[in-house]
């Protein structure tokens, strides 16, 4: 598995060295690691990066991960990018929700790095 | 989700969500923090100055609140983030904050009917203890009280009637 380049959206930033860590002790490994703290600063970041991966929580101030993914489907040069939600929302409904937005995982908190590998090794090894 | 037909009370019922709030927390624990809780033997403890608040809205309304000292929470931080955090800063408070949020999530995913139907409100972290805080209507509450790294823990439901 080549390196990867991931972007982690959280509004928290201990969730966000929280979900880099769990990367890593899942074998993910990281060559570079950017990260926002709405879907708002997301899509601005991604104006000049370009991320194998993206993991984002969903209940965020200024844009929602929902409403991010929704948009990111409309950015030519980011539409192919594997989006894994990462929340403590999950009710069968919200991860409906997700994947109808165009999510490609869905992982509950709290979770392992065991957890993170299965969802996302499959995404990056693509 | 019912909590006050039949003949089961809210006090009751209270009791039972505290064993899955109980579940919650020592399931968030050894997961994202890598650590075990335990149960405290000793009541009338003080668990600290620190707690962390999440609010529940819906068909469940209440309150999700953990308390432990500043220590504690630093030892929390340290465990979660795998880096020593020694002064109750930001990110000690932060990383609480985030235990709180996980564990109301837990517990609404295993209470049937209110994962769809319940939701949280952003996490708070209050530090001191002099202060009361009051909640509009009346409301019953129960808790567990835990060790973590020999420091005593309470995870406390709220919950409004």
């Amino acid at each position: 598995m080549s390196k990867v380049r991931a972007l982690i959206v959280d509004d928290s930033g201990v969730m966000r060295k929280i979900v880099e860590r769990s990367l890593r002790q899942a074998g993910i490994d990281l060559s570079e690691v950017w990260e926002a703290a709405n879907g708002l600063e997301a899509l601005a970041l991604l104006q000049g990066k370009t991320p194998d991966l993206i993991l984002s929580d969903i209940n965020m101030p200024t844009m929602d991960g929902l409403e991010f993914v929704r948009q990111l489907r409309g950015v030519e040069s980011a539409r192919g990018i594997p989006v894994v939600m990462i929340t403590t929302e999950g009710s069968e409904s919200r991860v409906v929700e997700a994947l109808s937005c165009g999510a490609r995982g869905y992982i509950r908190k709290p979770f392992t790095p065991e957890q993170i590998k299965q969802h996302v090794l499959p995404l990056v090894k693509q | 989700m019912t909590h006050n037909t039949g003949s089961t009370t809210l006090a009751e019922t209270l009791q039972q969500w505290v064993v899955l709030l109980e579940i919650a927390a020592k399931e968030v624990f050894q997961m994202m923090v890598g650590g075990e809780l335990h149960a405290c033997t000793t009541e009338d403890t003080d668990c600290g100055d620190v707690t962390a608040m999440v609010g529940l809205a819906g068909e469940l309304c209440g309150l999700i609140t953990i308390r432990c000292s500043g220590d504690c929470a630093c030892q929390i931080a340290s465990a979660m983030l795998g880096m020593t955090i020694d002064t109750l800063d930001g990110g000690a408070l932060d990383a609480l904050g985030e235990i709180c949020n996980m564990v109301a999530g837990n517990f609404k995913a295993k209470v049937s009917g209110l994962a769809d139907s319940c939701v949280l409100s952003v996490p708070t972290v209050i530090r001191g203890s002099d202060y009361e805080w009051h909640a509009v209507g009346e409301g019953v509450s129960a808790d567990v009280l835990q060790t973590y790294n020999g420091c005593p823990l309470r995870v406390k439901l709220t919950v409004h009637q």
